[in-house]
């Protein structure tokens, strides 16, 4: 098992025809994900690299192709409406890897998205992998092991950079999930979490954090009440200065509120093994009797 | 982005909030004109992106024109927090009944603006939210719907118990929320809303914080932009592209990712060393964003060692290789540099580094480590 995607996701792409679109299409093929559909406005009809019909819109790749998954790579610019196209055209599982979607499109994507039993992971996000199984993102898939560790992340190169630390260890993943550095995001941590919890696979769980917004410190409240597997987690930006954007949209202390010391304050008290940089998960993980 | 209040305030008052009369100068002369033609009392105030600019002494009462152009003459150029003032803005004198503030912000936790009101104005609303919360009425729009007239009138009655000022405050909520959505704000804030003794309600401060990811589609709002009000190293990274925050440190850092990038700033002060920088260069980074980032890097003082941390997703570490060979061929380094790259083409990166008498490392601590004692060597 592993967290919302594996063997029998079939995915769409919007936006395969474009540079980042193709590029890592080619790369979810060679991963072995099942890529059934692209889709470009314009382009229905042609086929990506003979192997990939191309439709004008989600809904006519849906209803020929039955995609229960949707990846976007267009510009920022049309991402929610791509979001909403999908949606609309009945997938359950959308990913939005495109950054700089302005915040207020998500205030109105959300609400949509919620009516309708979807899930959306990002945007601005590197997407998700299930190590051996399917990768729907651009999270690299040669750094992943097969494996028991769940990893949920904010962040992009910094995760691999977790996954790597792991992977050298020996310590698999069940699935990595990285959900995105913008302010509002529709999978957070606690989603993960719940849904970590209930994969048989996942004997143990990584956060990674950042500073900015209190998601961390909610998630950290549900995981008293609800998580019984190992938690390790690490929070980036414990040196950045308040009320400057650390790159990311949403990695913003404002005020007093959204430090890396107020979420590891809230890391320690839940139980969670706190890591002071990359390199200790897994000396955390085994402190928490978890082996590779 | 954030707004100028002079900026702010003409937004506002195209949305139809009532603003005193005032302008915005550039010259000690252009200040006192203005003080002149509003006539009596003005208050001259300090246009810069920085909190506290009153305890700063950048904004200043004067009883006439002639005054008005002496603290004119002695903000404009003064530094506050580090940025130079280049223009005041003048505006009258108001005189003043009450004091309250009028805020809305997109709201991470619950995903849609949230209104904020309190009747405890004129200070900072943190202050008011961290010990006298009771004094803050909030409520979330759902932005499919916008502010309701109900929905203004209900927060205006937080405020004022007269109706006439009742119904002036909830028309001035819809019109910051109109204000607010027209130009893709993150944080649009009157304080004080003030009450006049003849019973006007009047904004007499605005903020205004646009969500950067908006302004590709407002070319108007875009073009508010100061460069000039900004740390110029910021604005050069910027226009290249790269995300960049100057800090005080020694250890100057280059790194592909946002997230990768603070946490190789708390490595270095893991390791006892202090950060010089914050610079994300990016996913599909070419060689010559990473020249413009070593000429960032350089050009502070301050720094006494390079540190790369790259690792390699979709970034390719022979890019990044490429780019410090040509940046460093170009203008030799006042510095040394470590350099830690992994993943796509570390193989191919490394080689081209040797060729060209560097060598890379590929674990991160050891890289941090390394630059942080070859900076204290340096100190």
């Amino acid at each position: 098992m592993s967290i919302f995607i594996d063997r029998s996701t079939k995915l769409v792409v919007q936006g395969i025809t474009g540079r980042d679109g193709s590029f890592h299409t080619k790369q979810m093929i060679e991963y072995g994900t099942n890529v059934v559909a692209g889709v470009t406005p314009g382009k229905g009809g042609q086929t990506f690299e003979s192997r990939v019909p191309i439709f004008n819109a989600v809904a006519d790749a849906v209803a020929a192709t039955q995609a229960n998954a949707s990846v976007i790579y267009v510009p920022a610019r049309f991402a929610a409406d791509a979001i909403f196209e999908a949606a609309d055209a009945g997938v359950k599982l959308v990913v939005c890897i495109s950054e700089g979607v302005p915040v207020l499109d998500m205030t109105r994507v959300m609400p949509y998205l919620r009516e309708r039993g979807v899930r959306l992971i990002g945007p601005n996000c590197p997407g998700a992998i299930s190590p051996g199984k399917a990768k729907v993102g651009i999270i690299p898939g040669r750094i992943c092991l097969e494996g028991k560790v769940g990893v949920v992340s904010r962040s992009g190169t910094l995760t691999y950079e977790v996954i790597h630390q792991l992977s050298r260890a020996g310590f698999g993943q069940s699935a990595c999930v990285g959900i995105g550095g913008d302010p509002i995001i529709g999978t957070n941590f606690i989603d993960c979490l719940t849904a970590f919890q209930a994969d048989a696979e996942t004997e143990a769980i990584v956060m990674i954090g950042e500073i900015g917004g209190t998601d961390e410190q909610q998630a950290a409240e549900y995981a008293v009440a609800h998580v019984t597997k190992p938690i390790v987690g690490f929070i980036a930006g414990q040196t950045a200065p308040p009320g400057r954007r650390m790159g990311h949209a949403g990695a913003i202390i404002s005020g007093a509120s959204g430090t890396a010391s107020e979420k590891m304050a809230a890391f320690e008290r839940a139980g969670i093994g706190v890591m002071k940089r990359p390199a200790d998960v897994v000396p955390l993980l085994q402190e928490q009797r978890v082996s590779a | 982005m954030n707004l100028h209040e002079y900026q702010a305030r003409v937004l506002l008052k195209a949305a139809g909030i009532p603003v005193p009369d005032g302008d915005v100068a550039t010259t000690p002369a252009e200040a006192e004109a203005i003080a002149k033609r509003l006539g009596g009392r003005v208050v001259v105030k300090a246009q810069v992106h920085a909190g506290g600019r009153g305890k700063a002494g950048g904004v200043k009462l004067a009883k006439d024109a002639t005054e008005a152009r002496a603290h004119a003459e002695q903000i404009l150029g003064m530094t506050i927090k580090g940025l130079t003032v280049s223009k005041v803005l003048v505006v009258p004198a108001a005189e003043i009944a009450s004091e309250s503030y009028a805020g809305v912000i997109l709201d991470r936790a619950s995903q849609r603006p949230v209104f904020m009101v309190s009747p405890a104005g004129g200070i900072d609303i943190e202050e008011v939210a961290a010990k006298t919360p009771e004094k803050i009425m909030k409520l979330g729009v759902d932005p499919r719907y916008g502010l309701l007239p109900h929905q203004a009138m209900q927060l205006a009655f937080f405020l004022y118990s007269d109706l006439a000022q009742v119904r002036a405050a909830a028309s001035i909520l819809r019109q910051l929320y109109a204000a607010f959505m027209a130009a893709g704000g993150s944080l649009a804030e009157i304080n004080p809303l003030v009450t006049t003794p003849d019973g006007k309600v009047l904004a007499l401060d605005a903020k205004l914080s646009v969500d950067d990811n908006e302004l590709e589609r407002r070319p108007d709002i875009a073009a508010l932009r100061d460069v000039k009000a900004e740390n110029p190293a910021e604005v050069k990274a910027r226009q290249a592209g790269l995300s960049f925050i100057k800090l005080d440190g020694t250890v100057g850092c280059c790194v592909n990712g946002a997230g990768l990038a603070m946490a190789t700033m708390d490595l270095v002060k893991y390791y006892g060393g202090d950060p010089a920088n914050f610079l994300d260069i990016g996913g599909s980074s070419n060689p010559d964003k990473v020249v413009t980032a070593l000429e960032i890097i350089t050009s502070d003082h301050n720094v006494k060692c390079i540190l790369f941390n790259i690792f390699g997703g979709i970034t390719r570490c022979d890019d990044v290789a490429n780019g410090i060979v040509t940046a460093t061929s170009r203008t030799k380094l006042p510095v040394p540099i470590v350099i830690r790259l992994t993943g796509t083409n570390e193989v191919l990166a490394v080689e081209i580094l040797q060729k060209a008498g560097f060598s890379a490392l590929t674990d991160m601590d050891e890289a941090v480590e390394r630059a942080v004692a070859l900076a204290g060597r340096a100190a």
